[in-house]
């Protein structure tokens, strides 16, 4: 080998050498470029992706406010539950096990399989809503890829059927259906807040990040039901539509100081805590939404309007003779007997139709249909309950002369149970007409003079020989307690004109007389027993619910035989 | 002082010296940077292994082993490791051969070979044994291999390559072919013949495509767009880019890692831990990295430069060299550079095979370094 070659060939080697040295280095700096484009140039690009796949903003569910009672007894609670849902796009991954899952989840397999392969351009199915937590959590145990939890909240009732239609309920989703969760959805109802989390490959929760807002929960709900009245009510009522096999019963009780709903039962009733149970038919508040012919117990009103006029007062007297009442050629109506000349607390007491109907048959229509429309007949009251019926009374302009006369005893127009006792509140109250709520008030609201303190004070005067044992509803009487009211028994109307056999049984009235605390109203529907007169259907539940409520809230009795011991004691 | 006590003292010194001086060969700037390295692989897997102290310790016995194997190689002089190559690497083949009769079956590949006593892959032992060969083959002959040499040569590297690619193991086939080829190019080849071979290998690219298996194909598909099937196969690529980009500059901190520690990057703790490392250390944390593997290169580049034989310098830079194309191709692959190639990165990923074979090179370049002052006339 010659030097020249072997020179050549040295630096031949040298030069490969270095080409080979070279090429790496660009290998390095091509892996160091790229690092850096990674890391630097497209790191917030990537930041980002990466968020995207652990990062998740989630809802928090916010509590619903409670409803509670007067007296702050829980009426409606919002018990933490959790909700089972699934991505099915994660989901799918494990497939072979949904059988497992279904079998914790107590759902058909089929159902839950279906569930996701028909949902795998969504990533959010609700598996099973409502869990309770421990049930949800051995869910979560199987550790199934895109299978979370949601906490929400379940509502409860504590007292079921008692409040039923009071309250109403929420649906699934904690929003108010109807009742009092509907009307004050907006005040129960909370803020759902949200937070930002930190999520595995599984979808499984790792730990919270950031609160972006906080759930807001709802606020309390205090209702003007007294739950003690409330279960009486509801008891003697459901006693009542039992005995006398009755199609449904209201009852409501209003406090005359406040114009506060103290209780408010209808029957048959049902429990919104089991939605299965629900049948449609159930769900009506019937005291605010059914309307009905006050019959006999709308006669008070009557004499009221005439009481206004100044024409007529407590000693004036109408010729029941001959014991029925034609209007041009036509009986209208008859009483039970010919009761002659007598006062209008007799015909009150007695229930006459011929009294009554010559009464309106005396007055001018416009200044009738005044009284009655300021006692709240056909308007709506104030109770904001959702489905409020505001009853029916034409405007006088389409009354005829028997119209008139068979309003009078309540017939040809139709209230509502509070409607009725809104009436009879305002008569207990001297004619002051305060709105009806069923929030508690603190402090009694503003009334309104609707009728002269005197007409109010005869109408409760002539109402309490109604409950003597001259009149109709002496079976309404408390002991202790000197009781006014009316009793009613109206005829329903049917197809082509009133019912010979269907009534409605009627008894409003008001208690202590000599300081009146509390109206009640009861209405029975349909009774199909013996008895169906309101004086013997509904004025023995009034008596049992009003006796009982004047004990509960300690008012003081005004006819015991020991009063004057009574005064003594009671230092007021 | 006598003459006597002259001897008697000169002797001893002069028979135990060497042999003391022999005793332990080491060199200690590779030692410390393998050290250096080995403990930032440690506290890296910490993280990736969710903090798992056995899956740790297991690792760690690992790496006693390693240099353990480090230590024992290195006091082979590279005159005894010359002459027992082509008995090392006939024994791969034979291995390699036993493989393809009756091997364990392992991930849908066949590639252990259980000994009773240990299970291993006998293509680690050819990521050595080729270079070797290579190197053992043009040590009595003059460099630039001949033409006609290249054939040998060529045969050398590719039959063992092609017998592992049929387990098949293409990320180990294809360290196989780099270590020799490395060896090959160190030896001189002619530039038109590197030019010629790259023609023939881009021109070979559609048969080889024949050849692949599906999710060989599925791999390369991947690499050129891996968006297509984002939850499928481009999973694993989008995901490591990810954890790598949100690392940024600075990292988001040991143990910090969100795409690590939620398991949405798959194998974090073996094949894509650069990139948990990407994540927890960032840039900077891989730059330092990478630093210390250039180190660990360039000492190994210096170590060949000073060889003072054909054998011992070929040896010492292919193994320098295609330690450098292991952590390119981990790298690049981690980071969206190069196709998903099973290649763990040296002394970090999680696993035992492969970073026994590298300690053992490694030892290999302390032994060519420790000797050659014995070697030299």
């Amino acid at each position: 080998m010659s030097r020249r070659r072997r020179r050549a060939q040295v630096s031949l080697q040298r030069w490969r050498s270095a080409v080979l040295l070279i090429s790496f280095a660009v290998a390095a700096a091509a892996l160091e470029a790229r690092l850096v484009y990674l890391q630097v140039v497209d790191q917030a690009f990537l930041v980002e992706q990466g968020d995207d796949r652990h990062l998740r903003t989630v809802q928090i569910s916010a509590h619903r406010g409670s409803i509670v009672d007067r007296n702050g007894e829980p009426l409606a609670v919002s018990a933490p539950v959790d909700t089972i849902w699934a991505n099915p796009q994660e989901l799918r991954g494990a497939i072979d096990r949904i059988g497992q899952l279904a079998g914790v989840l107590e759902l058909e397999e089929d159902w839950v399989l279906r569930r996701v392969t028909s949902n795998l351009d969504k990533n959010f199915v609700y598996l099973r809503r409502h869990l309770r937590p421990d049930h949800a959590a051995r869910v979560l145990q199987l550790g199934l890829p895109g299978v979370a939890t949601l906490r929400e909240y379940r509502r409860y009732y504590p007292s079921g059927e008692v409040t039923g239609h009071l309250l109403g309920f929420t649906n699934i989703d904690d929003q108010g259906q109807e009742g009092l969760e509907l009307a004050y959805d907006y005040w129960l109802r909370g803020e759902s807040g949200q937070k930002r989390v930190l999520r595995d490959r599984l979808g499984r929760i790792i730990e919270d990040v950031e609160l972006i807002a906080a759930a807001k929960p709802g606020r309390e709900l205090r209702t003007s039901i007294d739950l003690r009245v409330q279960y009486l009510a509801y008891r003697e009522l459901k006693r009542a539509i039992a005995d006398s096999s009755a199609l449904s019963g209201s009852v409501v009780v209003l406090d005359v100081h406040t114009g506060e709903v103290l209780a408010m039962v209808n029957q048959p009733s049902y429990n919104p805590n089991d939605r299965s149970q629900l049948d449609v038919a159930n769900y009506r508040n019937r005291a605010v939404t059914d309307i009905f012919e006050p019959g006999s117990s709308f006669k008070p009103f009557v004499v009221a309007a005439a009481l206004e006029t100044g024409r007529y007062d407590a000693s004036s007297t109408i010729d029941t003779s001959p014991g029925y009442l034609r209007v041009g050629n036509r009986v209208i109506t008859q009483d039970y007997n010919d009761l002659g000349r007598i006062d209008l607390a007799t015909i009150l007491a007695r229930s006459s139709n011929v009294g009554v109907g010559k009464l309106a048959l005396d007055l001018e229509q416009r200044q009738l249909f005044g009284v009655l429309s300021g006692l709240g007949i056909g308007r709506l009251t104030e109770s904001g309950f959702p489905g409020e019926s505001a009853g029916v009374l034409n405007d006088p302009e389409y009354w005829r002369p028997v119209g008139q006369a068979t309003l009078a005893y309540g017939y040809g127009l139709s209230v509502t149970a509070l409607q009725l006792a809104r009436a009879y509140a305002t008569i207990a109250a001297d004619g002051v007409q305060r709105p009806v709520s069923l929030v508690a008030a603190d402090a009694a609201p503003p009334g309104r003079q609707v009728i002269s303190a005197t007409t109010a004070r005869a109408v409760k005067n002539m109402l309490e020989t109604v409950v003597s044992p001259a009149g109709t509803g002496l079976r309404a009487a408390i002991p202790n307690y000197r009781v006014a009211g009316k009793t009613g028994t109206a005829k329903k109307s049917v197809v082509g004109g009133y019912s010979e056999d269907r009534y409605f049984a009627i008894f409003a009235g008001l208690a202590p007389v000599s300081d009146p605390r509390l109206v009640t109203v009861v209405v029975i529907d349909e009774p199909r027993g013996e008895d169906y007169y309101g004086g013997e259907v509904a004025a023995p539940v009034f008596s049992a619910i009003v006796s009982g409520a004047m004990r509960l809230l300690a008012v003081p009795p005004d006819a015991l035989q020991t009063t004057y011991v009574a005064r003594s004691g009671g230092g007021r | 002082m006598s003459l006597g006590s002259i001897e008697l003292g000169k002797h001893p010194a002069a028979v135990l010296r060497p042999l003391q001086f022999r005793s332990v060969v080491i060199d200690l700037p590779l030692l410390v940077i393998l050290l250096a390295i080995s403990a930032y692989g440690f506290i890296v897997l910490y993280s990736a292994l969710e903090e798992n102290s056995a899956l740790l310790l297991r690792q760690g016995i690992r790496l006693a082993i390693a240099f353990g194997a480090f230590l024992v190689i290195a006091q082979i002089p590279p005159r005894v490791l010359r002459r027992w190559t082509p008995w090392v690497f006939c024994l791969g083949m034979v291995l390699l051969a036993l493989v393809e009769i009756r091997g364990d079956i392992g991930k849908g590949a066949q590639r252990w070979l259980d000994l009773g006593v240990v299970r291993f892959q006998p293509s680690e032992i050819m990521k050595l044994a080729v270079p070797m060969m290579v190197a053992w083959f043009m040590h009595e002959r003059t460099l630039p291999p001949r033409f006609s040499q290249l054939f040998v040569l060529l045969a050398i590297v590719f039959t063992p390559a092609l017998m592992v690619a049929r387990q098949p193991d293409l990320g180990t086939a294809l360290l196989i072919v780099a270590a020799g080829g490395i060896t090959i190019l160190l030896a001189g080849v002619s530039f038109r013949l590197i030019v010629a071979a790259g023609v023939l290998a881009v021109g070979s690219a559609p048969l080889l495509w024949n050849y692949m298996h599906d999710y060989q194909r599925a791999r390369v598909m991947t690499f050129l767009n891996p968006e297509t099937d984002p939850l499928g196969a481009g999973y694993n690529i989008i995901q490591s880019k990810i954890a790598l980009g949100s690392g940024g500059l600075f990292g988001k901190g040991w143990l910090n890692g969100t795409q690590a520690h939620l398991e949405f990057l798959p194998e974090r703790s073996t094949d894509f831990v650069f990139a948990v490392m990407g994540e927890e250390f960032g840039l900077l944390g891989l730059l330092l990295l990478l630093g210390l593997y250039l180190a660990l290169i360039g000492r190994g580049l210096f170590i060949a430069l000073q060889a003072q034989e054909t054998y011992t310098r070929l040896l010492a830079g292919a193994l320098s060299l295609t330690f450098f194309f292991y952590v390119f191709v981990n790298a690049g692959m981690v980071s969206g550079l190069l196709p998903i190639v099973g290649v763990p990165l040296p002394f970090i990923s999680a696993g035992g095979t492969s970073m026994v074979t590298l300690m053992a090179g490694f030892g290999m370049l302390v032994a060519i370094q420790g000797n050659k002052k014995l070697l030299a006339p």
